[in-house]
């Protein structure tokens, strides 16, 4: 088999099943593939050879020995540096966690092996998640494959960089705001985040904890419903985890059908603020889908305007108590601690030096929304309005199967372009937060490259929760009528590095 | 609601633990009023009816029967510390000597 590091997840699975090419070639072929471009890319913050090499001759082994393996059994994998694995360091993208070496896996991990796919090392991310262009990493930015100039999006960055690089097949994210989605629309490649409760959290270093989810990132659809079937299900370590059956995934990709869905425009979710290229394409996509059989009709939102500032107060007051456990005492960095300064000070020199700006800016923000005097017209309010959001989803699912809308608003920006206007930054995720406030199931996949700056464009489809299946009906069908228009996937249009 | 004020920043980073320096406090002071200013136009639809969600699922307790599960490998929670001493974490002295 030519071209390893081109395969598909699936395609290289069955490969390796048949021993047309071992798992040990597949790996190797993605470590030289990191070593030739990562200097350019800067996706991965770890890479673990050694550790990847001979987890790959396991699974040849076991193959040679005639057991049967998983469907993703020896495919290497990236997994975003949020998640523990034991005895591989784990930073979040921050300083404070530096040479930490946590001492358990996390859940999706545990499944990871189980499955016996292949960890070829840990990704860079924007600090604790908190981000929209990965340039808020302590370890400094990962660059678009499509443009290295461009940000990859974030806070998954270089999940979605190492995928559009051809330095993994698969990769996991997460997503609080829109982690896993507009960095899969920003370069070219797929991204779900599952219903919340779905992955569970366990080993999830936690930024807002009602707002978090793991999920699974790839190329195409399929590879993404293969590995969204591996890590879904019920951990009873994880006490928001759901005790449901994981919806058929991997079924419904291979159903690929829309005939008959009805699929909601949702009329808060374009117009204004979208980028006239971004549009064009979401407009397109639209269309495909109503030649289908989908039904498409328009449905009314109305609190999604208020989405926004809910979010930028629920996830600061929940990041700011969670990140209370970076206090330099049982892991990571401390400073100061010499016997002449106070526990307090040693915390607050640590804090100080060990966080960035943007994870700073957010837990004062948090601090500020969760006082006395502040809480009812801050905290209490954004609570009201997630009741109303999911009051409007409730409303438009009546009316329609799924919904669409670009993912993000705009095609990758370039970094450094808005890095100290928090703001601007924000409204990267005004189409993919409603989800997490909700709950609910969303996938971004590619629809095609804007016109005036050739970069790729995410379509996102919305589920209601614990309804993931439908994401995969509905992004199988128009990945599979877009590469019959194309003659390939838009992935393949990646410049070479 | 009003602006946040420099003071009011300052206040937040000693009640957050963070040891801002006096060029911090006036760049974040600017940016958290930019930020709390766009925000708080939640309250404009955060009417009294309204009740407040917390969580995007329905939660209830969850239980688990009371087996007894090994823990964490303590050697290897000791050796991601700072510090540690006597199969302890050590920390900075949180009390006076008196």
């Amino acid at each position: 088999m030519s071209d390893l590091i081109r395969q598909s997840a699936a395609v290289l699975a069955e490969a390796i099943r048949r021993r047309e090419v071992s798992a040990v070639e597949v790996t190797t072929a993605h470590l030289d593939r990191i070593g030739a471009v990562d200097d350019q890319v800067h996706a991965f913050l770890h890479v673990d050879a050694e550790a990847a090499l001979a987890a790959a001759a396991g699974v040849d082994a076991r193959i040679a020995a005639g057991e049967v393996l998983g469907p993703l059994a020896g495919v290497p994998l990236a997994l975003k540096d949020v998640l523990t694995m034991h005895g591989v360091p784990t930073t979040c993208g921050s300083r404070i966690l530096q040479g930490w070496r946590p001492p358990y896996d996390a859940s999706v991990v545990e499944r990871l092996r189980a499955a016996d796919i292949i960890i070829l090392g840990k990704t860079n991310m924007d600090e604790f998640a908190m981000g929209s262009s990965t340039e808020h990493s302590a370890y400094g930015p990962t660059r678009n494959p499509w443009d290295l100039d461009r940000i990859p999006g974030g806070s998954g960055g270089g999940s979605a960089a190492a995928l559009a690089a051809f330095e993994a097949p698969l990769a996991i994210g997460t997503d609080t705001g829109g982690s896993i989605r507009q960095p899969a629309a920003v370069t070219g490649t797929v991204g779900v985040k599952p219903t919340y409760g779905a992955v569970p959290r366990y080993g999830l270093v936690a930024l807002a904890s009602s707002l978090d989810q793991a999920g699974p990132c790839a190329r195409n659809v399929m590879d993404t419903a293969l590995l969204h079937a591996v890590i879904a299900g019920h951990d009873p370590r994880d006490s928001t985890s759901l005790d449901v059956p994981v919806p058929d995934v991997v079924a419904a990709a291979q159903r690929a059908d829309v005939r008959g869905m009805r699929i909601g425009l949702v009329r808060q979710l374009t117009g204004e603020g979208y980028q006239a290229g971004v549009s064009q394409r979401f407009e397109e996509a639209v269309r495909i889908l109503e030649h289908l059989g989908a039904t498409i009709v328009e449905v009314d939102c109305p609190s999604f305007d208020y989405a926004l500032g809910a979010y930028y107060l629920i996830l600061p007051s929940e990041a700011s108590s969670n990140l209370a456990r970076f206090d330099g005492m049982r892991y990571g960095l401390r400073l100061g601690d010499d016997g002449e300064h106070s526990v307090e000070q040693v915390m607050s020199l640590t804090r100080e030096a060990g966080f960035g700006a943007e994870v700073k800016r957010r837990i004062m923000l948090g601090t500020y929304a969760l006082s006395s005097g502040y809480y009812d017209a801050y905290y209490g309010s954004a609570q009201k309005v997630r009741t109303l959001i999911q009051r409007d989803f409730a409303a438009a699912f009546a009316s329609a199967d799924v919904l669409v809308s670009p993912t993000a608003p705009t095609t990758a920006f370039r970094i450094g372009e808005k890095v100290d206007d928090p703001l601007a930054m924000y409204l990267n995720d005004i189409a993919t937060i409603p989800v997490n406030l909700a709950g609910n199931a969303a996938m971004s996949l590619p629809v095609g490259l804007a016109a005036e700056d050739g970069l790729p464009v995410g379509l996102q489809v919305m589920a209601p929760a614990m309804a993931d299946e439908r994401l995969y009906l509905v992004g199988a069908a128009l990945e599979a009528a877009l590469r019959d228009q194309w003659g390939h996937l838009l992935i393949e249009e990646a410049p070479a590095l | 609601m009003t602006g946040i004020t420099r003071a009011e920043v300052a206040h937040l980073a000693r009640l957050a633990r963070l040891e801002l320096s006096e060029d911090e406090l006036d760049h974040y002071a600017g940016q958290l009023d930019v930020i709390l200013q766009s925000v708080a136009r939640v309250s404009e639809v955060a009417t009294p009816d309204i009740p407040a969600t917390s969580h995007p699922i329905p939660l209830v307790n969850v239980f688990r029967e009371d087996i007894v599960q090994a823990g964490l490998d303590r050697a290897e929670v000791l050796a991601c510390a700072p510090a540690h001493q006597d199969d302890r974490f050590r920390v900075p002295r949180i009390l006076d000597e008196e």
